[in-house]
């Protein structure tokens, strides 16, 4: 589809059209009175801030990992107030509703005996976690930090593609990025409103302070829970540590006793209250979940069912946002909050329904199919770029497994005007807000980070595949 | 703080200094290797080189007899020798990373800089005058990464273990030296004007850059008894196992009072600096230098030892 996506594709300065909507009226005219070199120069300044926290802290240059910078487009993309205020009412309702099904598949499973959401999906979920069942988090919240994915396809509609409720990464972009813009183009802040983003570590905390056990002291001990430095994130962990003030521990700097989770410091062991831990479930404690882990911390889970430490995200919150699930979020939200969804799905075929597995079969050189389990692009098929063979190889596993997938329409999703080697061009972008959730309610930087797919006609953002950033902006006026 | 994050700032600060002090003794080693063999010359001064820098058992079953070339490739970018002054900066680069928010933006700076930079030399074959350069620009880089941290980082525990690592580190470091050279400085060695050991002896000032310092220490030709007050007696001269003593006791002492608890670490570092300062220089050479030596070297692991189970694990 390429090209012909393109050219249907909304475009998010130009519309549908030739028009310019009026959020990027002062932005246009700023793209056209400068000067093409003080453009070129501010770009290769842009490149080299980044390559200077790359290398400060990523590993640019380092032979023993393959961790690379993520290009950076200096135009920003721009929401109007009105639209943030819709799509911020939508995120709310969104998170509220993922964290009462998690309260929800893991207590009383109303959700399930009303017929919402299919049984198997929930438990055959290899991210329903069996520990969690019965267990009262603490204040009642699983999911802290949500990144939830969205796409544009016109000037109203607003699609959610994905949610992500494990732990979501990429915020640190959404930081550095508005920092580098706010260095660089110092008079575009001056004629644009633009809502900050920098107390999103400060809310993080609050969040985090407000969710920690009841027992704990009024100042809690928090820490972030990293892999390691050899983890692709680990820039952002230690990023983040810095930010909120707390230390940055690896499974190893923490030991279980009795129950209570201690870090090793040099005054001896010294009590921890509340950990954001950026480890998947599955590696978090070798006694409960793989033997094999060494990133963990053998007795988290103890500790965490006995009431004395929190964990953010808790775990077992990967159930919701799995993608079987994700085809039931309309109905769940409405089940949960009683209210109509305010964001909408990708439309999405169950193929476990013989009706819609049928319309997919026959319409497979149409649709993105993506196997349920998959994620980052693998067990996927999207069937305007694919051949004869493939989509064969496909039909026969929708035959044979049909439960195990979903497809979906392909979208034209929005465009947003980048620097491109040819000049400014037109290229896909998504958006991922995240979205804090404590004891003191819910929160939410406005904006969030712009993705982008740098190569024409290309609906790829992810940077693995050549994709960039962009700074977000919410104009406030 | 965190233990982890102690440990290796400790261990930042001893692998920086460590490489540092490699370099020194390469450029010492390099000069004396220069001179005819009627001014000391002896032809096992590379032997010699690999016994200070500490290695001499790796470097045996490396490569057996020692030379120039195989002896400068030991101690610089030989990836065998965990003491490599490419290891070092290496594990220095690489603690760091791992507590990258314990640092200040400058070390970092300084430590990923000389990283990126060392690639570099290491792909070329060098020439005297580029390894020359070399050593200098190792001998920069520690005085940078010092520099950065003695200029940025706040005064607290993080600072005070990296100062303990630097200063345990040199101690050791000068303990070597004299351990392996104690014998030129023996008084029967002592032939004054003899041009065999004076060459012998300025390479021992060189190694820990004090032969300026000693013509104004002292404004007397030199001599072996001297400069054995120099380097351990000697407070005015930082590389002094005094001064050293003084700094790991202070430093130690910030610790246990910001802690509100003194422990054996406090207690080893003060017995050992009070023996420094109530013996005289002919005091240690009656009751042999070589022996003082090596019980100081002792001592010093053992308090390394008391160091990490007190505070880093």
């Amino acid at each position: 589809m390429g090209k012909e996506a393109c050219m249907v594709a909304f475009d998010e300065m130009t519309g549908s059209g030739a028009e310019l909507r009026p959020a990027y009226d002062a932005l246009d005219r700023w793209l056209k009175e400068a000067p093409p070199e003080m453009l070129a120069l501010r770009r290769s300044q842009a490149e080299l801030f980044f390559r200077r926290i790359g290398i400060t802290f990523a590993v640019y240059g380092d032979e023993e990992s393959t961790e690379r910078l993520i290009p950076f487009d200096i135009i920003p993309r721009v929401l109007t107030k009105p639209e943030w205020t819709k799509l911020e009412a939508g995120l709310r309702q969104r998170v509220t509703a993922i964290n009462m099904f998690l309260a929800d598949v893991y207590g009383p499973k109303e959700c399930i005996k009303a017929g919402i959401v299919p049984a198997d999906l929930v438990y055959r979920n290899a991210c329903y976690q069996l520990e969690m069942v019965d267990f009262q988090v603490p204040h009642g919240i699983y999911c802290h930090i949500a990144g939830i994915d969205i796409v544009r396809v016109d000037a109203d509609t607003f699609y959610v593609l994905e949610d992500n409720a494990r732990t979501p990464s990429g915020v640190s972009y959404m930081m550095e990025n508005r920092e580098v813009m706010l260095r660089l183009f110092p008079e575009l802040f001056a004629t644009h409103r633009v809502a900050p983003v920098d107390n999103y570590p400060d809310q993080l905390l609050a969040t985090l302070r407000s969710v920690a056990p009841r027992s704990a002291p009024s100042d809690p001990n928090i820490c972030l829970l990293t892999p390691g430095q050899f983890n692709s994130a680990f820039y952002e962990h230690s990023f983040l540590a810095d930010k909120l003030g707390v230390e940055l521990v690896e499974g190893s700097d923490l030991l279980v006793k009795d129950d209570v989770v201690y870090m090793r410091t040099t005054q001896g062991p010294k009590r921890v209250d509340v950990i954001y831990r950026r480890i998947d479930d599955e590696f978090i404690d070798p006694l409960v979940f793989r033997g094999d882990s060494v990133l963990g911390v053998p007795g988290l889970i103890g500790a965490y069912k006995a009431g004395n430490v929190t964990l953010a995200n808790a775990v077992g919150t990967g159930v919701a946002d799995d993608k079987a699930v994700y085809s039931y979020m309309p109905e769940i939200v409405k089940f949960f909050t009683g209210e109509e969804p305010i964001l909408k799905n990708v439309p999405t075929y169950r193929c476990r329904e013989p009706e819609a597995n049928a319309y997919v079969l026959d319409n497979l050189e149409k649709l993105v199919v993506k196997e349920v389990n998959g994620s980052g692009g693998y067990g996927m098929l999207v069937g305007p770029h694919a051949n004869k063979a493939q989509i064969e190889t496909f039909r026969r596993k929708l035959k044979a497994s049909p439960e195990g997938f979903i497809a979906q329409p392909t979208l034209a999703l929005s465009t947003c005007p980048t620097f491109v080697a040819s000049g400014v061009a037109p290229r896909h972008v998504d958006l991922r807000p995240y979205v804090l959730s404590g004891a003191n309610g819910i929160s939410c930087v406005p904006g969030g980070l712009t993705r982008v797919a740098l190569k024409e006609g290309s609906l790829v953002v992810n940077s693995s595949q050549g994709g960039g950033t962009k700074d977000t902006w919410v104009l406030d006026a | 703080m965190l233990s982890r994050t102690a440990d290796s700032l400790y261990w930042v600060s001893r692998y920086v200094e460590r490489a540092e002090y490699l370099a020194r003794i390469l450029d010492a080693t390099m000069r004396l290797s220069n001179l005819p063999s009627s001014y000391g010359g002896a032809g096992t001064e590379w032997q010699s080189a690999v016994a200070t820098a500490g290695c001499d058992e790796t470097f045996a079953k490396a490569y057996g007899e020692a030379n120039e070339r195989n002896v400068c490739d030991f101690l610089t970018f030989n990836p065998d020798n965990p003491s490599s002054i490419r290891n070092c900066l290496a594990l220095a680069r690489s603690n760091a990373r791992g507590v990258r928010t314990a640092l200040t933006s400058e070390m970092w700076d300084a430590l990923n800089g000389a990283w990126l930079e060392l690639q570099r030399f290491e792909k070329k074959r060098m020439d005297r005058e580029e390894f020359a350069r070399f050593l200098d620009w190792v001998k920069n880089v520690s005085l940078v990464f010092d520099g950065s941290a003695y200029r940025t980082m706040l005064r607290d525990d993080g600072y005070w273990f990296s100062r303990l690592g630097v200063y345990i580190e040199r101690a050791d470091n000068t303990a070597r030296i004299l351990d392996v050279k104690y014998h030129v400085l023996l008084p029967a060695n002592e032939q004054v004007g003899g041009s065999l050991d004076y060459f012998q002896w300025t390479t021992v000032l060189r190694e820990v850059s004090a032969l300026t310092a000693y013509h104004w220490v002292y404004r007397e030709a030199v001599k072996p008894l001297l400069i054995a007050d120099l380097l351990i007696l000697n407070r005015r001269m930082p590389r002094s196992l005094a001064a050293c003593y003084e700094n790991i006791s202070r430093f130690l002492d910030l610790l246990g009072d910001s802690y509100g608890r003194q422990g054996p670490a406090q207690r080893q570092a003060r017995k050992t600096l009070a023996n420094l300062s109530s013996t005289g220089i002919e005091d240690i050479f009656q009751h042999g230098l070589h022996e003082f030596i090596e019980d100081f070297i002792t001592e010093n692991n053992r308090l390394g030892g008391t160091i990490i189970e007190q505070y880093l694990q």
